[in-house]
Order: C-alpha cells, then structure tokens, then sequence
C-alpha cells in the first residue's frame, strides 16, 4: 500500500503515506518550564487504524491533547486534511471532524445520556432527521446506553461511561477518533467490547487513533503501531510484524 | 407579646416577594460563578443601572412591560461587553484577580450612575394599580404580579437550562469546560452569554423592584450583599440553593422587622450566614458536602 | 538580598524617611495634612498586605479592624479625662484583636474567595451594628472627642502640633513597616508566603496552615487598627462611613496599585491613588472615581504586580 521506512533506532521513522488525514511534524509542548513533547511525528492515513504504545508519563495523552488543541504546539505542527490546526481552538478543532475519548472517559457527570450525547449532535447544518439517524445508530450498537438513556451520566458503570464517551465522539460524525486508553479499568469482557467498537468504527470509515497499554488489544487492532518514548516517536512497526512477547515491546513497554 | 396574625401573613408575603426578587438576583450571581468561577461584584451596579433603563424607559413610552424588556436587553449587552473587556483577558489568572477586576467595574459603574443620574431617588410607577383585601388591609396587586414574574422568569430559565441547546451547553461547560470545548462547544462564546444572561437577571430585578423603594446610584451596594450571602448560604453554583435561600432569608428579614428596624433587621441575614458557615459551610441546602 | 541590593535599600529608605521627616516643616497647612493621612491610610494598606500579598488571602473586612481601632480610641479619649494617648493606643489595638480573632475563627477556614465575601460580609456586619448603636456610638452622626497629648502624665506632656503629630505617625508607621520587614523575612513569614504560592503542599509538608492563617489575620488586624486609632487622632473624629466595605475596597486598590507583597508598595499605592484623587476632583469634582476606577482595572489586567513591581522589575534589568 505505502512505502514504509522501517525502524531507525535514533531517528524518526515514519511512514510517508500520500496524503494522511492526519499527520504530526515534529510537535513540541511544554507545561509551564517541563518540555513534554520533544518532536513528535506520526501520521493516521484515511481509516486508519493506528497504535501508539509506550510507558506512563512518556507523552501519550499529551500527543492526543496538542491534537485537539487543548495544549497548542509551541513548534512543529499539526495537519488535519492538509489544513494546519495547531493554533486552532478545541471546539473549532472538533467540529472539523476530530472526535476525542480521552483517558479517564470525563462525560459529563450531571448530565443524562441523552443530554451527553445531544452536545455532540446539536451543530450547525445537521438536520433532525439526521440527527434522528445517528441516534439510532447509536442506541443500536450500543444497547446499554438506551436502557440508560434517562439516566445521569456520573450513575453509570465504568464500562457504560467508556461506551458513553465513545458515542458522544461519534455524535460528532468525525473523520477520526482518538481513544486514550479506553481499556483501562474494564473486565476482560468489556475489554473485547472495546475491540468490537474499534471495528465499528473502522467499518464506518472512521480512522482511529488508539493509545493503550494493552498489547494484544493493540496489535490486534491497529494496522501500524508508533512507539514512544521520553516524548518522542522512537520507533514505528507494522502491526503484523510484531507479536506480543517481541524485544522491541518489552523496550518500549516493559518495567 | 402577641403579634398579630394579620401582621404575620403580610410580612410573609412581602418576605416572599422581596424573596423572588432577591432569587432573580441571586439566581444571575451564582449563575456566573458556577460557570466561570467569577466572583461578579459589579452584579449590584447591573441591578441599578437595570433600573434606570427601566426608569427612562418608562418615562418614553409609559410601558412597564418595553422598560423590562430594554433593562434586560441592555445589560445584557454592557454585561456581554463587561465580560469582553475585563474579564476574558483575565483568562488563567487566579481567581483573586477577578474579584478585584469586577470590583473595580462596579466602582466606575456607580460613579457613573452618580454622574450620569444624579444622587436623587426616582419612581418606578407600578404596573398595576389596585389592592386587594387580606383580612382587613389593603395588599397592593402589582407586588404579587412582581413576585410571579420573577417566578416566572426563574422558572423559564430552568427550562432553558434544562432543555435548550444552549442551555445543555452551559450545563457541559460548567460541569467540564476542556472537554465541552474538545465537543465542539464553542466555549468562549458561551461565557460571554451567561456573562450577559446573568447581567440581565439583575438588571430585570432591578426594573421589578423599583416600584418597591426607590431607584438611586446607591442601591446596588444593599443587594450585592445580600445576594452573596444568599448564595453562599445556598451554595455557590447552586440554582435551586440560590432561591430556597433567598426566600428563607427575606422571610426571616420580614418577621424581624416586626420588632426591629428595618436597618436592623438585615443582622437577620447575617446570623444565618453565620450559621452556615459554622455547620454548613458549602451550603444550607446543597445535599452532599463536597 | 545582595549587598549591593541592601546598601541600596537602606539608603533608599534613609532618603524617603528624611523627605518625610522634613516635609511638614516645608510644606501648607494642607499638604501637610495630606501627608499625614497619606501615612496613616498607608499603613492601613501596608496591613492588608500581609494578607493579600504575603498569605495570598484578599480580605475585604479591612475597614472593620480599621473602624473598631478608631472608635477603640475614640472610646479611650472620651473617658479618659485627660484624654490619655496611650489608652487610646490600648483601647484600639486590643478591640482590633478581638475583632481580627472573631473574623480569623471563621474565615480561615474558608477558600479563598469564600474568605473575601466573608470579609467583606463581616465587615458590613460591624458597619451595620455601629451604624445601629446609637446609644454607644452616636450612630450616623459619629463621635467627637479631644486629642490627647504626647507625653505621659499630666507635667510631662504636650500638646500636638500638627508637625509634632505628623512626626509621631511617621514614626509610628516607620516603625511598624520595619517590624513587618521583620516578620515577613523571617521563617514565618516564609511559611506565609509558601502557603501563597501553594496551599495544599504546605499543608501536606505539615504546616497548620490554619494556625497561621489565623496568625496571619490577627497581625493583620492589629495593624490596620493601629492606623484607625492614629486616624482618631489626628481628626478627633470616628464615624461609621469608615468602617463601611468600601474602604476596604479603597484598601486592597491600594495594595493593588502599589505592589503586593512588598509592605512599601502598599504605602506607594495609597499616596498614588490620594495624589491622583486630589489632582483630579480638582477638574472633575465628584466623580474621580470613574477615571480612576479605570485606571485600577487597567492596572488589574495589565500591570498586576503595580507600580513597585514593576518598577523593581525596571531596575532589575
């Protein structure tokens, strides 16, 4: 499909898709004095499914905030569709068509399920009927959030607020999705929930950006995984290259 | 000492009115602290300068009705540019240097009202003219239909809050701004809207209390008081906190007037913040302490 | 501090004294005044200081410990017979610490700006009751009284001047900015300032944060009443409007103007904004406010660390 540069230890290698609906050049961030991201690249072509593996505190959840442009880039850039949107607000961010699941799911507590999912769908030029639409979808694939829907958002279970954020990013009919560790907290059986939902989207032509700590979840869900680490992209593999228990995972991941 | 029963039900009654009225006010103040954090103490000046516009008004058209709807249109522009001017570039800064910043613009507001008006206190003429009987006293009609509508007004604010877009809006913003925002919320904007929201409230309350007392620079300085001692007794952020307290507050005040002078009579307010401030501190009527 | 920073201070402060130390003996009967009031409503911001720039706690309650100090001495002046200056001194402070220890009890434990609403709330609270007690303190109308001499005992003492007395306010407030210094550079003062830049990590250290906050808000206290019972003297006169919440405001505009968290800025803030007060009601007669009231909020937004702050930062470079 595309020419993919395979791994260079101290160097980026990132594979140079033609035209990614996605796509990080060299972002830094700080926090206060702290420089968190030191340059990082990556790229998630349309439908994409992409992986971003690492330890805590190397940069994962930062890397997903300076795309939503709750943390904006000090250098290095971020394109969306060509377009730079580094500089953008969130909410214009958003409605450009970047859906976010961030760690910690964070839906809106005192908010019902409907109420939840309304503040993704009431925009600019969506009509009721549509709007009707997605919230079938919705309520059809995930069932539990219908029997919930009256419900407020901060009486759910862990598992029914993951599946909550993720449909309220869906609301928002987005071009891609960007999961932070959804898997975090939730039985095993949610866990395959997860996965099923994950190819929903990609059946939906949604791209997805997934960080996890999970690794079989990520390897078998994500085509590419990028590798990160001190803030940095360090490595980059084709999911069907690597298995669970490669050296170049317990690198990157192990204790 | 034996008080009148007669003498109870009117005080009750004009502790429930002055209490809706006190409500609207609170309603605005709590409103944009739950929202934003801000601290508005400029909330005074936007409640007299509401009736003022109520005043001029008034003395163009005759309307009670167009005063109410020009008060509540034009301060919720000025508050909308207040919010704009002063308080976006405070964006990130300590909470303090709000408080000091609202302060400051309630200074210029009522200077400038004392410019602009004049020191001289001005009529409000009542909407509706005519009394009913309670017992053996004349009631004045215009003060229950004041009371209505700030029931009224408050009651239709719930149902905005509760069901319109903007509304579920606010309600996302203040429970969780980042991720309101990273929904497609455009937050920024939304907060100059309650900024405006809440000026209007009190400027409405304003144009309704003035045929109570009348309009003058000062008049501000005695609501902003208790208004924030409603809204801590009912909870900062707190809507439904706001008007129990409210209400409790002015119908306290009212049966302390029986005895006392009226200028005394608002010590009443203060023991009750006391109060909640001893065993309650985040609230009377806020159900679980956080 | 450097020594060459020292040396500097000093020498700064050794001019500025001798400047005022000379002023009413060079200047009208007015300005001479106005340098003195200008003293005595320094030291009031200079109290509000300690909590505002030091503690991080913004107090709107100042005119109460402010109010309480005046009529404290104006209690002692009216029954002394003859009005005895150091009973007023006593009378004052010690009123102003129980008033300080009654707001520290509830309003330490509150966030901070709980704390300010709460300030604010008590201070109207003490305005209401004075305003009320007719009886105690003639109400609206106030209380005049006589001013007391400088001295002690009927054959050591004499009269005021208003040069003597500016001379004695100066020494008064010199003398309660150095001890001030004093307890801020010292380790708690240190502790105040770490529970101003973060509260929760000073607490988890093992600071009791409350203990110093209540510390915090007595010193406070003592010190604005201080500046009311030197009011009570100089003007012979105590009335409610002084204890009404906005002249806390005027205060803490004061500190804002000047600097926080420099005990002299407030001091700067205060001759600034007098200064300006007086310039401009001269051309706009009763409404200075709003021009003034501008400037504050520019100086909010734009300037936050005032003028010493800023200036400092000038001469840092």
């Amino acid at each position: 499909m595309n020419a993919i540069a395979d791994e260079v230890p101290a160097t980026v290698a990132v594979a140079q898709l033609a035209a990614p609906l996605l796509k990080l050049d060299g972002v830094h961030t700080y926090y206060g004095k702290s420089h968190i991201l030191h340059g990082v690249s990556l790229q998630v072509g349309h439908g994409e499914v992409v992986g971003l593996l690492g330890r805590n505190g190397v940069g994962k959840s930062t890397t997903m905030k300076a795309i939503t442009g709750i943390v904006h880039p000090s250098a290095g850039d971020v394109l969306f569709d060509g377009q730079s949107i580094g500089h953008l607000p969130s909410h214009r961010i958003a409605r450009l068509g970047i859906g976010y699941v961030p760690e910690d799911r964070r839906i809106f507590p005192l908010l019902t399920v409907v109420e939840n999912l309304r503040v993704g769908l009431d925009r600019h030029g969506v009509t009721k009927a549509r709007k009707a639409e997605l919230m079938d979808k919705v309520y059809t694939y995930f069932p539990r959030l219908a029997e919930r829907r009256s419900q407020s958002g901060g009486t759910l279970s862990g598992g029914e607020q993951q599946m909550l954020a993720i449909a309220r990013a869906m609301m928002l009919e987005p071009k891609i999705i960007l999961l932070d560790e959804p898997t975090e907290g939730l039985m095993p059986r949610m866990v395959s929930q997860i996965r099923e939902i994950i190819d929903v989207l990609h059946r939906e032509a949604v791209a997805v950006l997934l960080v996890e700590q999970n690794v079989p979840l990520t390897l078998d869900a994500c085509t590419r995984i990028y590798f990160i680490e001190k803030g940095e992209v360090r490595h980059h593999a084709l999911a069907s290259d690597l298995q669970v228990n490669d050296p170049v995972i317990h690198q990157y991941l192990g204790v | 000492m034996g008080v009148p029963l007669d003498q109870i039900l009117i005080q009750t009654i004009n502790g429930v009115v002055t209490g809706m009225i006190l409500a609207l006010v609170a309603s605005g103040l709590t409103l944009i602290f739950g929202i934003m954090d801000v601290v508005n103490f400029a909330h005074g000046e936007l409640f007299m300068l509401g009736a003022y516009v109520g005043v001029l008004t008034l003395a163009v058209t005759g309307n009670f009705w167009l005063a109410l709807i020009a008060a509540s249109l034009l301060i919720a522009l000025l508050g909308a540019a207040i919010y704009l001017v002063t308080l976006r570039p405070l964006i990130g800064r300590d909470s303090l240097t709000t408080i000091l910043a609202t302060f400051g613009v309630s200074l210029v507001l009522q200077n400038y009202a004392l410019w602009q008006f004049g020191p001289v206190s001005r009529k409000i003429s009542e909407p509706i003219v005519g009394h009913f009987t309670l017992f053996y006293l004349d009631y004045p009609w215009y003060r229950v239909v004041i009371a209505l509508l700030s029931g009224a007004i408050i009651g239709g604010f719930w149902l905005f809050l509760k069901y319109g877009t903007v509304g579920i809006w606010i309600r996302a913003t203040t429970q969780d701004r980042v991720m309101a925002q990273a929904m497609g919320i455009p937050v920024p904007w939304v907060l100059t809207i309650v900024f405006g929201i809440g000026s209007a409230m009190a400027a409405i309350s304003g144009v309704l209390f003035g045929p109570f007392g009348g309009v003058d620079p000062t008049m501000g300085l005695n609501w902003i008081l208790r208004a924030f001692i409603v809204v801590v007794v009912g909870g900062m952020g707190s809507l439904g906190g706001s008007i129990a307290a409210a209400i409790l507050i002015s119908l306290l005040e009212a049966y302390a007037s029986l005895w006392v002078s009226p200028s005394q009579a608002v010590i009443v307010s203060f023991v009750v913040l006391i109060v909640t401030l001893l065993f309650r501190p985040t609230g009377l009527f806020v159900a679980t302490p956080k | 501090m450097t020594r060459r920073h020292g040396v500097l201070f000093w020498a700064g402060f050794a001019i500025v004294v001798a400047l005022l130390f000379v002023a009413p003996l060079v200047l009208p009967p007015f300005w001479r005044r106005f340098v003195t009031e200008i003293l005595i409503w320094g030291l009031l911001a200079m109290s509000s200081d300690i909590l505002i720039g030091y503690t991080g706690m913004i107090s709107f309650g100042h005119s109460a410990f402010f109010g309480v100090g005046m009529y404290g001495a104006a209690a002692a002046l009216l029954t002394s017979n003859p009005p005895n200056l150091w009973l007023a001194l006593a009378y004052g402070l010690i009123l102003a610490a129980l008033v300080a220890a009654f707001v520290a009890y509830f309003a330490t434990r509150l966030r901070d700006i709980y704390f300010a609403i709460t300030t604010l709330i008590f201070s109207q609270i003490f305005y209401v009751i004075i305003f009320t007690s007719t009886a105690w303190t003639g109400g609206e109308n106030g209380l005049t009284f006589d001013q007391p001499k400088l001295g002690f005992g009927e054959t050591l003492s004499v009269y005021f001047t208003p040069t003597t007395l500016h001379w004695f306010v100066l020494f008064v407030v010199v003398a309660s900015y150095l001890l001030l210094r004093r307890i801020t550079q010292s380790p708690f003062g240190m502790v105040l300032q770490s529970i101003r830049e973060n509260e929760p990590r000073t607490r988890a250290i093992g600071y009791p944060v409350e203990r110093y906050k209540i510390v915090a808000v007595m010193l406070s206290g003592l010190f604005a009443g201080l500046a009311g019972v030197l009011y009570a003297i100089q003007n012979q006169f105590a009335a409610p409007d002084f204890v009404f919440f906005l002249v806390s405001g005027e205060t803490v505009i004061y500190n804002v103007i000047g600097g926080i968290g420099t005990l002299a800025g407030p001091i700067v803030g205060a001759a600034f904004f007098l200064l300006l007060r007086e310039g401009l009601s001269r051309f706009l007669t009763e409404y200075y406010l709003i021009p003034l009231g501008v400037i504050f909020i520019a100086m909010v937004i734009l300037l936050p660390q005032g003028l010493l702050g800023f200036a400092r930062r000038w001469l840092n470079q």
